[in-house]
């Protein structure tokens, strides 16, 4: 039997979308990483615009709230020269019950080159990759507590401008592991490109066992967790699952998992810490690391964009 | 300079790089900044920096942002642009090994203003193999040849930095 084609490259292995980390090649992940280093120059330069998406529209479709993810590809698609559009979903066509299909079939009929859409629901960028036509493109901006490829990339990146290789890397993910798409994101990514050993941390009910076929190790410990690890990326602890029986609350969950300076010396001394934002201070981490000397989570904003531009011109320049 | 009409195995690539080298001397002024195109045009800013004693680094500028077959071809990962000197101003000798079409010169001057605005910009390249599609011109060529579309020149550089050259025949 064929194996069954991965729906974001075309015949030739070329990245048309991008959907998840999960089932990219080694290779193309590396290939993005690199394109990637050639954009970080340019918001350095005199003109911080590159022509190659010019004439060409990004649709920005965020069915969910974000800020930094919309604003960074908004960014990126504006130094490429595309004309970008962000369209305030959840207060227009959306709301008034127009399918997600029907919406993207209107944006196509105004000459769309690229979707970039973040949705509440796992697979619905995969569902709309299916139904485009074939010069255009769609990448994921977060789904569900399916992916987000771009910070999973992003992460990738930043984690190689610090440590070079993955190959002697101990990287801990910390937090609520189970409803992050940030997590398995970078998990993929991580197995991919070969991390030594991949460590999810925190308590039994936002870490269950059964991540462990994923090829990581659970740790329900912050100690252990962290245990000379490389690397070290505290998740958001979401508020909306205080509400559930997952967490007593969030002093208790610092109390056990909230990273704190002293903590922190349980890593290797050089380790890095990473986070996707929006920071919660004295809930996941405490306001000395996010602002100490280990801590890379800005420059990981600056990165974004830059893998960004990297995502949107490599799917750009590829067809179905 | 040589000129020939015919096979390019002829060419030797370290002789061409030392009658590239006699030629530029005379073009250098006080301000004139050697940029090499990635990638066989950067090796050869580099060694020409060095051999003709030039103080600090040549710069190395990449066509990537501003080709014009991206829609055809996608992006490449290449070598990037480090321009370690100030454009605005600046006298720029472009180096190349291979100048063909002029679509890469074309590119590489769009990325050049995008560092800033240079005094001047000239040319100079190891072989000009004709085939021109812009109204682009070197300033200095080691060697001026006609080569049929279906062959590809491009230079290659050994362990020891020394320069040959690599024909290959496209399909």
């Amino acid at each position: 039997m064929l194996a069954r084609r991965n729906p974001q490259l075309n015949r030739h292995g070329e990245l048309i979308h991008l959907l998840s980390t999960e089932g990219l090649p080694r290779d193309m992940l590396t290939h993005i990483l690199d394109t990637a280093a050639q954009f970080v120059g340019v918001s350095e330069r005199e003109v911080k615009k590159v022509p190659l998406l010019r004439g060409k529209s990004v649709f920005n479709l965020f069915f969910e709230n974000s800020t930094r993810t919309r604003t960074t590809f908004d960014i990126a698609a504006t130094r490429l020269s595309a004309d970008v559009y962000t369209l305030d979903i959840a207060r227009s066509s959306t709301a008034k019950g127009e399918s997600l299909l029907d919406t993207v079939a209107n944006l196509s009929a105004m000459a769309a080159d690229i979707f970039v859409v973040r949705h509440s629901e796992s697979g619905a960028p995969y569902l709309l990759s299916q139904h485009v036509a074939p010069h255009v493109h769609v990448v994921n901006a977060g789904d569900g507590r399916h992916a987000h490829p771009t910070q999973g990339l992003l992460d990738m990146y930043t984690i190689r401008h610090y440590k070079k290789d993955f190959s002697n890397l101990v990287v801990a993910i910390v937090g609520d592991v189970l409803h992050s798409r940030v997590a398995r994101s970078d998990i993929h990514a991580l197995t991919t490109l070969g991390a030594a050993e991949v460590r999810v941390v925190g308590p039994r009910t936002l870490v269950p066992g059964d991540f462990g076929p994923m090829g990581v190790r659970v740790c329900h410990t912050l100690e252990e967790g962290i245990r000379d690890a490389d690397v070290v990326i505290m998740l958001r602890l979401q508020n909306e699952r205080m509400s559930g029986a997952l967490l007593p609350s969030s002093q208790e969950f610092f109390q056990s998992f909230g990273l704190t300076p002293e903590r922190l010396r349980w890593a290797k001394p050089d380790a890095i810490v990473m986070h996707p934002g929006p920071i919660n201070r004295g809930v996941e981490i405490d306001s000395q690391v996010v602002d100490g000397r280990q801590s890379v989570i800005l420059p990981q904003v600056t990165f974004g964009i830059a893998v960004r531009m990297a995502v949107l011109s490599i799917v750009a320049g590829n067809e179905a | 300079m040589s000129s020939t009409h015919g096979s390019a195995l002829a060419l030797d690539a370290e002789a061409l790089y030392a009658e590239l080298l006699r030629a530029v001397r005379p073009l250098l002024t006080a301000d004139t900044r050697l940029v090499g195109i990635v990638s066989g045009g950067q090796w050869l800013a580099r060694r020409m920096q060095r051999d003709l004693g030039l103080p600090g680094e040549a710069g190395a500028i990449s066509s990537a942002m501003h080709r014009d077959d991206y829609a055809k071809r996608g992006l490449a990962a290449s070598g990037q642009t480090a321009l370690p000197f100030e454009i605005d101003g600046a006298d720029i000798l472009l180096l190349d090994d291979v100048l063909y079409t002029g679509r890469t010169i074309r590119a590489v001057v769009n990325e050049l203003f995008d560092y800033g605005r240079p005094a001047r910009v000239r040319l100079a390249v190891l072989v000009d193999r004709g085939g021109r599609q812009l109204p682009v011109a070197a300033e200095v060529a080691a060697a001026r040849l006609t080569l049929p579309a279906a062959q590809s020149l491009r230079l290659a550089r050994g362990d020891d930095d020394a320069f040959s050259f690599s024909i290959t025949h496209k399909e």
